[in-house]
């Protein structure tokens, strides 16, 4: 025991000290508080308006256009295609002004495409000014009461309410479940074949440098190969333990940069959803995402996590590590030896795909029982809801069989592992190693 | 007192006897010499004596109780053909690594480190990496490695492969030394200089097997082919005798073997009649070079793949 814990020991520190983990830790933070931050200052940057001009010779549009906080529409005859930009103007809009109905032939000339989202905003724009014409026109309606009532018809948001015990219902949000499903199932992936191959390219290290003879006369070979796989483990726990601190610094520091105004908007927003008069779409959007999020089961999400991906990596690296030991110095036969175990991990992902927009599929169930795809397709389905859409046996007839599947892939790669490790200059192939673990002793 | 003792040990793999029933004993102190060709089956023999092969039959005594792996590897130190260290580690943080790893205290560990390095010169190395070793520099590092938990018995395969002569006498001084300590040492290598000048007993194997096991000296005895060199300051012209026949002549140098049936004696009482005023003559012993010729002669240079049934 002693012993197996001097190698976890050394198989973390030599790699916790390396710079390429030092940077790699406090980069990927930063690179994704970077990409947050360059988000936002894009959504304030853009909350500066276009200006379009409209051709409205007829008049007909004039006061039925709105503009809003990103299009400012404005009404002039002067403006063309040659002088658009020269005007200052991002484009020129020419309705039609000949049947009242006609929404073909709108036509909006720029010099550069319009932004998807500016594009959207004019669609939305335009479709608005046709409703009020025709609202005008046919009923003799108000615009303003035709205003109000819209905005009131699509603050709606329905809510989803799962029936629980007791008669007390729980919001749910397939919306937020999703996304929290799709980040941790790739997340599992990710982290399967970035600490996966780190135990691979340990052992075969070990193996070309010649060092595992030295080690297995002072160590038994399953003390060896547990002690690297339980370092890069924790070198793994270590990192995304590292990645959460540090985001939460960052996060916190970056809110402090965001104007008052913008975040006093997404405060109130999410006090009050749906409330969309006065609020930008982008600030609804957070809003909405951030109650949406509250009505996901976070602990029972992160205890999981910690628990599928512990797991789910002890199960595949000992298969690595198997592999590891059977390589020689050619990466070739590593790349088709790796094979085997990457296509599991593979067609997790694909099924986790799948799984995660039917979590109660029959392949969803199934796959996220089975130890190989578990970790990935199970992570996929738990923020959707336990007891809902994940019932209790599944969850824990998921977990047993992944501890169990752990135990038998260290078993049994362990069995390869100690013959493989002292193997030199044969090409080893798959059916030598079931030969091996067959083996006695 | 024996710290080794070896009965009957086999080990086949799929395509080879590897260790067809080998017996030898190994007592305190003294310095045994492993020999046998490529692929005689040295280094799994080895392997098993340290434990990192369990024989398939035959048993192992280390210090008079069956050998168990896992606590008696504190006792051994084995230094491996194919040198092998951690390339990216610091040289002292991993002479203390290896040596908790034998079951040292980090304290033992960091003193007996120290001292070794002190001892061999390598003090500069501590900080450094092995990767920015020479050949001969990790050579010595290994030996230090090996030795530096205090093992009652040290295995060394090949030692002084890439070695110059300086830093080789160093080590086999250490050798001498360690033995002197208590520490007996085996001793695997193909180079039969080595083993006549540093070795007390040897065993010879060869396709698995052993076919001779005993003292150097006795060993030489065994193999003598009853050939003298006799040094002359005016050999006679013609040299007839039916005590010895001359194989070869140089400078007045004659090489003589004696016939069945007669001694040196007789060799001199001839000379000394002819009055060819003799003035050396000795024994010449066959080197263990020869004796591993004879004995190996006939093995097919590059051992084959057989089928075992077993």
């Amino acid at each position: 025991m002693n012993k197996i814990w001097l190698i976890i020991q050394r198989e973390y520190l030599s790699r916790v000290r390396k710079k390429t983990f030092i940077l790699s830790t406090f980069l990927t933070p930063l690179l994704f508080a970077g990409i947050i931050f360059a988000v936002i200052m894009i959504t304030i940057k853009n909350q500066g308006e276009e200006k379009i001009a409209v051709h409205d010779t007829a008049g007909i549009y004039k006061s039925k256009l709105k503009s809003d906080k990103q299009i400012k529409f404005e009404f002039t005859n002067d403006v063309d295609t040659s002088n658009v930009l020269a005007k200052g103007y991002v484009g020129v809009l020419y309705p039609p002004h000949t049947a009242i109905n006609n929404t073909d032939n709108f036509v909006i000339y720029t010099k550069k495409s319009l932004s998807l989202s500016a594009k959207s905003s004019v669609d939305r724009l335009v479709a608005n000014a046709i409703e009020n014409r025709l609202f005008d026109s046919l009923y003799n309606l108000q615009l303003s009461s035709i205003d109000s009532v819209r905005s009131l018809a699509r603050s709606v948001d329905v809510q989803n309410k799962i029936i629980g015990e007791g008669g007390r219902s729980q919001s749910a949000s397939s919306g937020a479940a999703y996304a929290v499903g799709y980040a941790s199932a790739f997340l599992i992936y990710i982290t399967l074949f970035i600490y996966g191959t780190m135990v691979l390219r340990g052992v075969s290290e070990e193996k070309t440098n010649r060092i595992a003879e030295v080690m297995v006369s002072s160590v038994k070979p399953f003390q060896l190969m547990i002690g690297k796989i339980v370092g890069i483990g924790a070198v793994g726990i270590t990192q995304f333990l590292m990645w959460i601190i540090l985001m939460t610094v960052f996060s916190t520091i970056l809110t402090s940069t965001i104007p008052p105004d913008l975040l006093q908007q997404m405060q109130d927003g999410a006090n009050v959803p749906g409330g969309t008069a006065q609020f930008s779409e982008s600030t609804v959007t957070i809003a909405r995402a951030s109650t949406a999020l509250s009505a996901v089961n976070l602990p029972l999400v992160i205890g999981c996590f910690l628990f599928y991906f512990l797991f789910g990596y002890l199960f595949y690296a000992s298969l690595f590590a198997a592999v590891g030991s059977s390589v020689n110095e050619d990466p070739q036969d590593a790349q088709s030896l790796m094979f085997p175990i990457t296509m599991p991990i593979v067609v997790g992902i694909i099924i986790m795909i799948n799984a995660i927009t039917n979590p109660t599929s029959s392949l969803a169930v199934w796959a996220s029982i089975i130890p190989f795809f578990s970790p990935i397709v199970m992570m996929a389905r738990i923020p959707f809801g336990v007891p809902g859409t994940v019932a209790w046996w599944e969850l824990g007839l998921s977990m047993l069989l992944l501890i169990a599947g752990f135990l038998f892939t260290t078993w049994l790669s362990a069995k390869i592992y100690r013959t493989g490790i002292l193997l030199y200059g044969k090409k080893v192939t798959w059916k030598e190693m079931a030969k091996w673990t067959f083996r006695k002793n | 007192m024996n710290i080794l003792e070896v009965s009957h040990l086999k080990k086949y793999y799929a395509t080879q006897k590897a260790v067809d029933d080998i017996s030898f004993t190994l007592t305190k102190g003294s310095i045994f010499g492993l020999l046998g060709p490529n692929g005689a089956g040295k280094t799994t023999l080895i392997r098993m004596i340290t434990g990192i092969f369990f024989p398939d039959e035959g048993t192992i005594t280390f210090n008079g109780r069956k050998f168990d792996p896992l606590n008696d590897s504190v006792n051994i130190g084995y230094m491996p053909e194919e040198r092998g260290l951690y390339k990216k580690m610091k040289i002292g943080e991993q002479a203390v690594y290896l040596a908790q790893l034998k079951g040292l205290t980090r304290q033992q560990a960091m003193e007996s480190a120290k001292e070794w390095f002190v001892k061999f010169n390598m003090q500069s190395w501590w900080n450094k990496k092995v990767e920015d070793l020479s050949k001969g520099m990790s050579q010595k590092l290994q030996f230090v490695i090996t030795v530096m938990h205090r093992p009652q018995l040290i295995i060394l395969d090949e030692p002084f492969s890439g070695l110059d002569p300086v830093n080789a006498s160093l080590i086999k001084d250490e050798i001498y030394n360690l033995a002197k300590g208590g520490a007996s040492i085996i001793f695997s290598t193909h180079r039969m200089g080595e083993v006549e000048e540093i070795c007390d007993h040897i065993i010879l194997v060869n396709k698995g097997a052993k076919i001779l096991d005993d003292t150097v000296h006795n060993v030489k005895q065994q193999f003598k082919e009853n050939l003298f060199s006799i040094k002359l300051e005016n050999p006679p012209a013609q040299i007839d005798s039916p005590v010895f026949q001359v194989l070869n002549q140089k400078n007045g140098e004659h090489i003589v073997k004696i016939n069945e049936g007669y001694k040196p004696n007789d060799v001199l009482q001839y000379f000394l009649q002819q009055q060819a005023g003799i003035v050396g003559f000795n024994e010449i012993l066959p080197s263990l070079n020869d004796i591993f010729i004879r004995l190996v002669e006939g093995t097919p240079q590059a051992r084959q793949f057989e089928k075992v049934t077993a």
